[in-house]
């Protein structure tokens, strides 16, 4: 029979109901699953117990033959068809991966994303990543008893639209639901329960097997904001091993070694170091394959020293973090240890040196961000208990709007909305007879277009020829829980619509995004300015082709005089509006304005005599 | 009467622990599912006064007095198959029960 779980009071689902959602962690050296079982987040592990799964895909000519532990024997074997870390290569070009000549894959330049070619055929990122979620999947539904509802994945703050969109594609290819995408220092965050927390700063510290990351949060009303990340793609446990690896190899006065004598230098190298964590001193005892004996002991002041510089490669990218984010290391309330290297106790020592307090470090580092995960998901997926009506919210970094005429922004989606969101608004046509409109899309926190970030543009066409004005489009903003903006542009008498797809926070880093919200505050009063100036020139313009419309069809109703002072107003006017004096433009408008008064009453009782002369009353319908 | 094995106790226990609150176990029927009656089991935070009480291994299950007839002399069980764990009741009322066990019928 089904295994119950047991539910927050009141919370109990109804039979084959249960909505199983998990939180899956899809790293660059290993990945992890995780969820929520009666109340408690927890990670799920394999058959044999194993909760890590190395984000390893192996092909063979019949398709994929392994994922995991057994593809990572491979390895060694079939480095070609052996894809290790496809993490760095989701959403890239050739030319965006780093040390790509140093990789032993057969690369394949394609439109938006890198292809490798492998022996089962031309695989893209996305495919690969993908293998390594079914597993998960598998896995998922094999512990819970179930389909799963829904996924929770986390990528890393700094990941752009095109990485993003790269991993919901490879969730949705392994058939898995996308609740949503969170980053990784957030998820971090949440399991450790900052969430329910006072607001404040937080740190997160992230040091994997290959990477290292810092993320400045800042969670302020539940919300969870990134101020700033930093880190070093090409740094983390691995670089310490290394170091281990050379030191014996210097200690124990070693000859060049084989291929596989290196290997298992490296595995005791890394080992030391996994017992130096728990120990003062690691034996290190190896027999080579070239009969050479190695016997050497590791002092843990011996590791701190020879991988000092390493620890210091950490500590320069977080003082920058910090200082982008604008805050000191006394504003930051807790620090989140994240990633297996941060077990190393000159890590956690250097770490609580740095922000002069303890580091969190009670929940596994390993595991932190797919528990993080697995709560969010259990939250998304409405399993979450009454009492705990908190929603994790992302918000929008920089206010999304469009451009009107005389080229100004009009906002739509101011920052810090939070999402997702949708926002409509109503336009219309600046032209007698104008039958398209182009919709420009735009990001930025300034008043004018040219100061702001183009994001996209397209056209609504098939607008009914109407007077200016009457036309009526309405525009819609829509962004989804992933920050993926969608832009639509509908005429209501016609219902002609037009609409396009925007990555908004495509290519822009965190620090650019800072620059451009600072940039907005500095440069409120003259945008302001030239705001009210440049809505004058667009009313001046407007007043100005009214009147020469009116001018060209009723001219008989003017006598010569009043004909050359409106041209003189007209003229004016047409002097004016080139400059940049708002007040001389509306004081030249409103005497336009007034030289005209008269001659408009004239066209108005000219029409209605139109409209009205050999009629009966009866038969006008008022 | 309910029972809970050893087992299933130490699980409720660190549920209980890591939740932070909460007196025990609530364990009922609900009418719904595919045959009828279906389990609920959830955190208690209070205790209403009808309850049934019932205490092994230092775990208060409570029962609310119209669920106790579909479940008396039911034990409650923690197991693992394959990856999966959870609770598991033996309950000696059940005259048959849907394909998963979720909901059942009693006499």
């Amino acid at each position: 029979m089904a295994l119950l779980q047991i539910s927050e009071p009141g919370e109990s689902t109804a039979p084959h109901e249960h909505r199983f959602a998990v939180g899956i962690d899809l790293g660059t050296t290993n990945s992890l699953v995780a969820t929520v079982r009666s109340g408690m987040s927890v990670v799920l592990s394999d058959e044999l117990g194993r909760s890590l799964l190395p984000s390893v895909v192996c092909y063979g000519p019949q398709g994929v033959l392994s994922v995991g532990f057994e593809a990572q024997t491979h390895q060694a074997v079939d480095p070609k068809n052996t894809i290790v870390s496809v993490k760095r290569f989701m959403g890239r070009g050739v030319k965006d991966i780093a040390h790509i000549e140093t990789m032993p894959y057969d690369f394949i330049e394609a439109e938006g994303m890198v292809r490798l070619r492998t022996v089962a055929g031309v695989k893209s990122p996305v495919e690969v990543s993908a293998e390594i979620l079914k597993v998960l999947k598998a896995r998922a539904e094999a512990a819970l008893g179930g389909v799963l509802a829904g996924a929770v994945i986390t990528v890393p703050a700094y990941f752009d639209d095109a990485q993003r969109q790269a991993t919901k594609d490879a969730a949705l290819l392994a058939g898995l639901n996308v609740l949503r995408l969170l980053n990784e220092p957030t998820a971090a965050a949440i399991a450790y329960g900052l969430d329910n927390a006072a607001e404040g700063i937080y740190a997160v510290y992230d040091l994997g097997g290959g990477t290292f990351d810092i993320s400045i949060l800042k969670l302020s009303k539940g919300i969870f904001e990134v101020l700033s990340t930093g880190g070093d793609s090409a740094l983390g446990g691995d670089d310490f091993d290394h170091r281990v690896y050379c030191w014996i190899i210097e200690q124990a006065d070693l000859q060049p070694l084989s291929h596989s004598d290196a290997r298992l230098l490296l595995t005791r190298a890394r080992e030391a170091k996994e017992y130096l964590t728990y120990h003062g001193e690691a034996p290190i005892t190896v027999r080579l394959g070239s009969g050479e004996y190695v016997d050497v002991k590791l002092s843990t002041e011996k590791f701190s020293e020879i991988t000092r510089t390493l620890v210091q490669k950490t500590l320069t990218p977080t003082k920058k973090a910090l200082r982008d984010a604008g805050l000191s290391v006394a504003e930051v309330n807790g620090v989140v240890m994240v990633g297996g290297s941060t077990r190393m106790p000159q890590i956690q020592h250097a770490v609580g040196e740095l922000f002069n307090q303890e580091p969190l470090n009670n929940l596994d580092p390993d595991k932190v961000v797919a528990l993080g995960a697995a709560t969010q998901a259990n939250l998304l997926a409405g399993n979450r208990a009454s009492n705990e009506d908190w929603l994790l919210l992302d918000v929008i970094p920089l206010s999304l709007g469009l451009e009107t005429m005389g080229g100004l922004t009009e906002k739509i989606i101011p920052r810090n909305s939070t999402i997702p969101v949708a926002r409509a608004q109503e336009f219309t046509t600046f032209k007698d007879g104008q039958t398209a409109m182009v919709i420009h899309v735009v990001q930025g926190e300034r008043e004018l277009i040219a100061d702001c970030r183009s994001l996209a543009r397209f056209e609504l066409r098939g607008i009914p020829p109407m007077a200016a004005g009457a036309a009526r489009i309405r525009v819609s903003f829509q962004v989804d829980a992933d920050g993926l903006l969608s832009v639509s542009a509908r005429e209501l008498t016609s219902g002609h619509e037009a609409r396009v797809e925007v990555k908004p926070s495509y290519g822009l880093s965190d620090d650019e995004i800072a620059g451009m919200l600072k940039e907005g505050f500095t440069h409120a009063s003259e945008d302001a300015f030239r705001r009210a100036l440049r809505e004058a020139q667009v009313e001046a313009q407007r007043l100005l082709e009214a009147t020469q419309t009116a001018l060209a069809e009723d001219a008989g109703l003017l006598s010569m005089l009043e004909r050359a002072h409106i041209d003189s107003c007209v003229a004016r006017l047409q002097a004016v509006l080139v400059g940049d004096d708002r007040r001389a433009i509306d004081a030249a408008m409103a005497t336009l304005n007034q030289a005209t008064g008269e001659f408009a009453a004239r066209r108005m009782n000219q029409s209605v005599r139109r409209a009205l002369s050999g009629r009966k009353i009866s038969e006008i319908q008022i | 009467m309910i029972t809970i094995t050893e087992k299933a106790a130490q699980h409720v226990a660190s549920f209980l622990a890591k939740r932070g609150r909460g007196i025990g176990l609530r364990f009922g029927v609900r009418t719904s599912g595919c045959s009828g009656m279906a389990y609920k089991l959830e955190f208690v935070d209070a205790a209403n006064p009808e309850d049934h009480i019932f205490e092994s291994h230092g775990v208060k299950v409570l029962v609310d007095p119209k669920s106790l007839p579909y479940i008396d002399g039911t034990e409650l069980d923690f197991t693992r198959e394959g990856l999966n764990e959870g609770f598991k009741f033996n309950n000696p009322n059940i005259k048959d029960q849907c394909g998963c066990g979720e909901s059942f019928n009693v006499l």
